[in-house]
């Protein structure tokens, strides 16, 4: 290929690079949310039991976090300046509402910044008690941000707050409207919950791993029954958050919810299919079909008589500034409806076997006051973090590719909202490389901290990020560990 | 309201440059301290004050973007437009010297760590060029408005803007070594003291001079700059010079406290007097910041919030550097605070 190819399409190129470097992001956002948390139980039983193992957990946790809190730091900030690289359009005149979510995530972002240095910091030097204190600023900061940032995606799909003059400005902002958008709720608790169930299941499964290999000591097991825990909780409740998303996107978003049903036509009694997809001529081929159920779910009161919006339902638009489409272009396209519907099946498909894995955890305590024992338990459990991550990915996928083509919702499209300009291609390449050694680093110095901690028996502060370096070099105060008392 | 955002917009480009360039500054110093053994006390200085810091350091280019595209948007949308190769290198820097440093922390072998502090150092040098260019593109009026593009090349590759790169380069590391000084003296090591005192000297003396042929290369390159600069914002220009000569006076005389206080005053004048220079213009002599600012709900919210981090973030961010400093005087091996805070010496588990 040539550059001049290659330079043909920027908004492909454009879309590809955000879809990256969000689809990377998103994997160190549930850590940087929940880990905190998970890090403050164990803090917590360390002071108040006196437990050392929790200590030494609260520790080595606050440490990994350090890293990839710094990871997401950088990632995220490549998103802020891909904003403005990549859909300047859409920026220049959404900005004004677009992103004043994002100024209160600015806010949540700082504190926790300032927090996550204070408390990795603060291990030597502050009373355990009010170091623990210090870790809380974290949890909250890292729900706040992230519910922010959701609060302005839940607004791509669901405008409100503004009003356009005739060119197409937008010329009265109400922030509160803008924030508080009817999608927020739904979507917001829907990723707060992703959060904590990837989180807990990501660092659960490296110690179920652990356990796999023999490490079956106290400090291993509290590893694993922290996150796992946490996970396990958090996942029922994430079915029934993602069921009331699913009908408020149902009543709101009729184009989203045609592909993700895979709905050609506007019927009553629509069947749910899985897997299967849509042909070109528009009809559903392939797939197991389970008669009504489609129909039965978006609203169980009228049961199997509740019409199902197919992608021909759509209204063709020509208002808001926005250019006319038919009905039809007004949605994903079949290509991109196809992709909804597989993101949303896995989504699904998997929150469903993490949900039967966390009543099999919970089962087990009620009833032997254990986690499982078998291998088999902790095979799948060394499964689930990457499972969860990738049920995490598909639901976003099911949410941004929905709502094509539009980047704002019945007032801009992506291609309109795109630059122009024709280097993208070059950017994503040499992001697409960073971003490998990145991940790639990332993985390998977690896994050398462990082990060295592994081998030396114990952790010190210099080795981490934000963490007072090794001041030995600079006289006195070599780095020692200080048990609670 | 228009007025007051924008001065929160400075307030943030100020404290960037202020706290944000010093980090920058010291991988700069980390970049040329020589070899793993030459370099291994003034690199551990480095590591030892920038380490906690430096996360919220860098969230003030956060706040910058963050509010310029909320209250400027249309600014921020003809920057991105034109400035798209300064600032993805910028970008992509940013990545690198992150993940460099923090990966640097934490692995333990040599050669890694050279690789990882390469990163960091050479991404040190970088992204203060990009964001200096970038701030001689947009005062030099080569950033159009009203969604045209400028030359993506000619707009950051001109005298201006590529006084304003290097002006940045040398003006973080003129920073930075003062900040060093002062924490080499904390901690009681002359020697570190005196090494980054010398450079802090070079340093200033360079930062002098660039700003001074600056001034000839605005004149014929960016009047309309210039003519702010020699009216408008003359005072501060002044304030600027005498602030910095002042500190390299002190610096001379080695009371690194005072050179530092004097060189924070010097490069905020700077800074602000950029802004007053180009003042009412946001885009000089194409969008003035009352067009370019977006509706009062936007303004207000944007004013807020800031507000409201005055009062959260302040004092926390107080905390930090408090807790910062401690650690610093921790370093002079006296008293063992571990051993005052928890009642109990660093026994083995």
């Amino acid at each position: 290929m040539n550059a001049s190819l290659l330079a043909v399409d920027s908004v492909q190129w454009a879309r590809a690079q955000m879809a990256f470097t969000l689809g990377f992001h998103i994997i160190l956002v549930p850590l940087g949310v929940s880990w905190a948390f998970m890090t403050l139980i164990a803090n917590y039983r360390a002071i108040k039991y006196d437990d050392t193992d929790a200590l030494q957990l609260a520790q080595r946790w606050s440490k990994y976090m350090a890293v990839t809190f710094a990871v997401g730091a950088v990632t995220g900030t490549v998103l802020t300046f891909e904003f403005g690289l990549l859909w300047p359009t859409f920026m220049g005149r959404f900005g004004p509402a677009f992103g004043i979510p994002f100024t209160i995530e600015g806010l949540f972002f700082f504190t926790e910044a300032i927090f996550v240095a204070i408390y990795i910091y603060g291990w030597r030097r502050l009373k355990p008690w009010a170091h623990f204190w210090t870790g809380v600023p974290i949890v909250i900061a890292g729900i706040g941000g992230a519910v922010s940032v959701i609060a302005a995606n839940a607004w791509m799909n669901e405008p409100q707050g503004f009003t356009l003059n005739r060119a197409g400005k937008v010329v009265d902002v109400s922030p509160w409207s803008v924030i508080f958008n009817k999608a927020f709720p739904y979507e917001g608790a829907h990723m707060l919950a992703a959060a904590y169930v990837v989180g807990g299941f990501l660092i659960a499964s490296v110690y179920a791993m652990g356990m796999l290999r023999g490490r079956r000591d106290r400090y291993h097991r509290l590893g694993f029954i922290i996150p796992f825990t946490v996970a396990a909780i958090m996942t029922p409740i994430q079915m029934a958050v993602g069921d009331s998303l699913a009908r408020f996107v149902y009543n709101n978003e009729p184009a989203k919810f045609a592909a993700i049903e895979l709905v050609p036509k506007t019927n009553k009694d629509v069947p749910e299919t899985v897997f299967g997809h849509l042909s070109a001529n528009g009809t559903v081929s392939g797939g197991i079909r389970i008669p009504g159920l489609a129909s039965f779910l978006s609203d169980p009161a009228t049961g199997k008589n509740t019409i199902v919006p197919g992608r021909e339902a759509n209204p063709a638009l020509g208002a808001n500034g926005a250019a006319a489409v038919s009905p039809i272009a007004n949605g994903p396209t079949i290509a991109q409806a196809n992709v909804v519907h597989l993101a949303w099946d896995i989504m699904v498909g998997l929150g469903t076997l993490l949900a039967l894995l966390s009543v099999w955890y919970g089962l087990s305590w009620l009833f032997k006051r254990d986690y499982p024992k078998t291998n088999w338990f902790l095979r799948i459990a060394a499964c689930t973090g990457v499972l969860s991550v990738v049920t995490m990915e598909a639901g976003w996928v099911v949410t941004e590719v929905g709502r094509q083509p539009w980047i704002v919702h019945n007032y801009m499209t992506v291609t309109s909202a795109a630059t122009t300009n024709s280097g993208v291609w070059l950017t994503f390449v040499v992001i697409l490389g960073i971003y490998a050694v990145v991940g790639v680093t990332t993985i390998l110095v977690l896994r050398g901290m462990s082990r060295r901690w592994r081998e030396s028996g114990d952790v010190a502060d210099s080795d981490v990020p934000y963490g007072p370096s090794d001041s030995g070099i600079l006289g006195g105060d070599a780095p020692q560990e200080v048990p609670v008392g | 309201m228009t007025n007051a955002t924008a001065v929160v917009l400075f307030f943030g480009v100020t404290a960037y440059a202020l706290f944000g360039g010093a980090d920058f500054g010291a991988g700069i110093w980390d970049l040329v301290a020589g070899g793993a053994e030459r370099g291994e006390r003034p690199r551990a200085l480095i590591d030892h004050s920038i380490g906690p810091v430096w996360e919220a350091n860098h969230v003030w280019l956060i706040f910058c973007l963050v509010v310029l595209w909320t209250a400027f948007s249309t600014a921020f949308s003809s920057i991105m437009l034109t400035l798209y190769v300064p600032l993805t290198l910028a970008a992509l820097g940013i990545v690198l010297r992150g993940s460099g440093f923090a990966f640097r922390k934490a692995v333990t072998r040599p050669r890694d760590r050279r690789n990882f502090g390469a990163a960091f150092a050479l991404s040190s040098v970088l992204v203060p060029f990009c964001m200096g260019a970038v701030a001689g593109a947009i005062a030099s009026g080569r950033v159009p408005s009203g969604g045209n593009a400028g030359d993506p090349w000619s707009s950051w590759i001109n005298p201006t803007a590529i006084i304003g790169g290097l002006l940045a380069i040398s003006v973080c590391a003129y920073l930075s070594a003062v900040y060093l000084v002062w924490d080499a003296h904390r901690i009681g090591d002359t020697d570190l003291s005196e090494y980054f005192r010398r450079r802090a000297v070079v340093a200033a003396v360079v930062s002098g001079v660039i700003a001074f042929i600056g001034i000839f290369v605005f004149r014929t390159d960016a009047t309309y700059l210039y003519d702010g600069l020699t009216s408008r914002a003359l005072p501060l220009v002044v304030v600027s010079a005498i602030c910095g000569l002042v500190s390299l006076g002190m610096l001379l005389r080695g009371s690194s406290m005072w050179a530092r206080l004097f060189s924070i005053g010097a490069v905020a004048a700077v800074v602000v007097g950029w802004g007053v220079a180009q003042w009412p213009y946001m885009l000089p002599e194409s969008l003035k910041v009352a067009q370019a600012a977006g509706p009062t709900g936007t303004l207000e919210a944007v004013l807020v919030v800031f507000v409201f981090a005055a009062v959260v973030i302040l004092p926390a961010l107080a905390l930090l550097f408090t807790l910062d400093q401690k650690s610093l005087l921790a370093g002079e091996g006296g008293a063992d605070q571990t051993v005052a805070a928890t009642g109990k010496p660093g026994a083995p588990r």
